[in-house]
């Protein structure tokens, strides 16, 4: 029986570790292969790469790639090339930044003061009117594309900026979210600031929006990642491939500049690693809080 | 100076109290609905605009001939877009797709987090490399996907080792389970909290007088557990099948506009339509999403009705 026991523990450590394997292996494959020298890079993946971008289809040589875990020659060539050289990548990372960072301070701001519109006071028309939002917040994007396509044709600012940042403050998903989160908050405590005559406003900025400050920070996160992410919003919204962020751009990555691929790649995904690092735990709890979609 | 107040007073009394109290309570209803409408109506303002408004204009598109010809012709878009080869490609693929996906997505993401309730050693450390996948950009990993999936890739390579001939991934009918990996990838972290957190709300009562009683542990988890867990269960069967429309992604990086056939998902038709402007396609497309979405939808609630009714969640 026992013996058993420790079997089970060890199939239990052995799946964990596989897991872990397959989680990890890409990232960190992606950030250690930055470190390479152009040749080795070539000479390890050239093949890959230049099937896929090529235009004649597949071109099958016989050379196998060689995906390696260490460098042979560790090097920060690659990251030198793509700061210096290549002002171009830097262009699309400046690109992304611009649009994520202001869609993600506009939704916090318009969610924070919804949520507490749908908080404090509760009726048929905006319990409906909440329900609403949580479908809105299920549909796909290929659903809600073709609206805002609409809007930002009616509008005149398809093909700028604000045709993704303007849908994205209204985006109901942290809306729902804060909600979430502020419905915990007591209801004694209001009641009491209410008493002491505070106005609503106050209330809300006082009491309501420093009790949430780590769903908001975890909603910060997620929405951030969301839109970092994003690709189907530009490629319709933003075809101009100046504008573009850097999600939909590093696929398109000559051959001739494999080399610098992979440290693009690595800088593309410092800034939501470090956001991770540091939040991972508000994250945790923020998503854990979502529950269930009722209610 | 006093006669004037105490007639003050004389005044107020002359209110009888019920009317006075039913005054009061609709005064504080009407400054309820004022602060509710200022509060909500930035966010329905703008939801309004970007989202319903226009959407109602989609189902006007989707119901007449063309913008510049606005005849009635009620299903005949939606006829012509279902019997759209391209069209129907797409849907088989998406709803083959999700259909793969969204299952294993929440049995591993349940198996992950229970995973992490038992012992096992270094936890925490577990929970981030699981949950790290989520906050990696696609974008920035498709390279190794590309090396690995690729002919002549990693992944042929070392099953080349065991006498497996070469299977060309991307462009061949594995395609759909290439891609199902990726998804899995990207999202099992996420839905592996929401379960852990389930996990956390079941009573421990519960599960410690089911251990007196000598209840094996299969039973206590589809007995207990998994009741508790039902709620969970249907968000994140939700969850998946919206994350498994945006797995274009993952087939637009590796693969671009043109995919193998297999991989040819509604956004790409989607994309398609916007190039060619063609309104009443796209329109028709995207309402019949819309009904498919809310079906799902509601054809979730309904079975969680019927199987978690007996818990308060």
């Amino acid at each position: 029986m026992k013996k058993n026991r420790y079997f089970g523990r060890f199939a239990l450590t052995l799946l964990a570790v596989f897991f872990a394997l397959w989680f990890l292996l890409p990232t960190v494959l992606t950030i250690t292969n930055s470190f390479m020298t152009q040749s080795e890079i070539s000479a390890n993946y050239g093949k890959v790469f230049a099937n896929v971008s090529g235009s004649d289809g597949k071109a099958y040589i016989a050379d196998e790639v060689n995906l390696k875990f260490i460098p042979d020659k560790v090097t920060f060539h690659q990251y030198i090339a793509v700061l210096i050289r290549s002002p171009e990548y830097l262009l699309k990372f400046w690109n992304s930044v611009i649009l994520v960072v202001p869609i993600v301070l506009l939704q916090l701001v318009v969610a924070s003061v919804t949520a507490y519109g749908f908080t404090r006071w509760r009726g048929k028309v905006r319990s409906f009117l909440f329900f609403f939002y949580v479908i809105l917040m299920l549909m796909p994007t290929q659903v809600t594309l073709v609206p805002n396509y609409l809007v930002s044709d009616w509008l005149g600012i398809l093909n700028t900026r604000w045709a993704i940042i303007l849908p994205g403050t209204f985006a109901p998903f942290s809306v729902f979210l804060l909600t979430k989160s502020m419905r915990r908050i007591p209801v004694s405590l209001i009641e009491a600031a209410k008493l002491d005559g505070s106005s609503e406003w106050q209330i809300f900025k006082d009491i309501c929006l420093p009790q949430c400050r780590s769903a908001l920070y975890s909603i910060a996160i997620l929405v951030f990642i969301d839109y970092w992410n994003m690709v189907e919003q530009p490629i319709i919204l933003l075809p101009n491939a100046d504008l573009q962020p850097l999600s939909v751009y590093l696929s398109t990555i000559n051959t001739s500049e494999v080399g610098l691929a992979f440290a693009i790649a690595t800088i593309y995904m410092v800034p939501s690693l470090l956001l991770f690092l540091h939040g991972e735990d508000y994250l945790v709890e923020g998503i854990a809080h979502q529950g269930s979609v009722k209610g | 100076m006093k006669a004037v107040k105490e007639k003050k007073i004389k005044q107020k009394k002359a209110v009888p109290a019920k009317v006075r109290r039913t005054w009061k309570v609709s005064n504080d209803r009407v400054r309820d609905v004022l602060h509710s409408v200022a509060f909500l109506t930035p966010s329905v303002a703008g939801v309004a605009l970007f989202f319903i408004l226009p959407f109602l204009v989609v189902v006007y598109y989707s119901v007449i001939r063309s913008p510049m010809n606005p005849d009635f012709v009620f299903l005949d878009n939606f006829i012509s877009v279902l019997q759209n080869s391209s069209f129907r490609t797409a849907a088989k693929n998406t709803a083959m797709f999700s259909a793969i996906a969204v299952p294993l997505a929440v049995v591993l993401s349940l198996v992950l987090a229970l995973m992490l309730e038992c012992r096992i050693p270094c936890k925490s450390l577990l929970r981030t490399f699981f949950l790290s996948p989520m906050m990696v950009p696609v974008a920035s990993v498709v390279l190794i996907w590309q090396v690995v999936f690729h002919y002549r890739g990693t992944l042929n390579v070392i099953l080349s080792n065991f006498g497996v001939d070469p299977i060309d991934w991307l462009n061949s009918p594995y395609c759909l389970l290439v891609i199902v990996v990726l998804f899995l990838w990207k999202n099992l972290g996420y839905n592996m909290i929401l379960f852990m957190a389930a996990l956390n709300n079941i009573p421990k009562e519960l599960l410690e007088v089911a251990d007196v009683e000598g209840a094996s542990a299969a039973h206590k988890f589809f007995n207990i557990k998994l009741r508790y867990l039902s709620p969970t269960v249907l968000f994140v069967a939700i969850l998946s099948i919206i994350n498994s429309f945006k797995v274009f992604r993952e087939i637009y990086l590796l693969t671009g506009n043109y995919p193998y056939d297999g991989l040819y998902m509604m956004q790409h038709f989607m994309n398609n339509t916007f190039g060619n402007l063609d309104y009443q396609k796209m329109s028709s497309a995207a309402v019949l999403m819309a009904l498919v979405m809310v079906a799902l939808i509601a054809l979730l609630f309904k079975v969680e009705d019927v199987f978690g009714k007996d818990v308060e969640g």
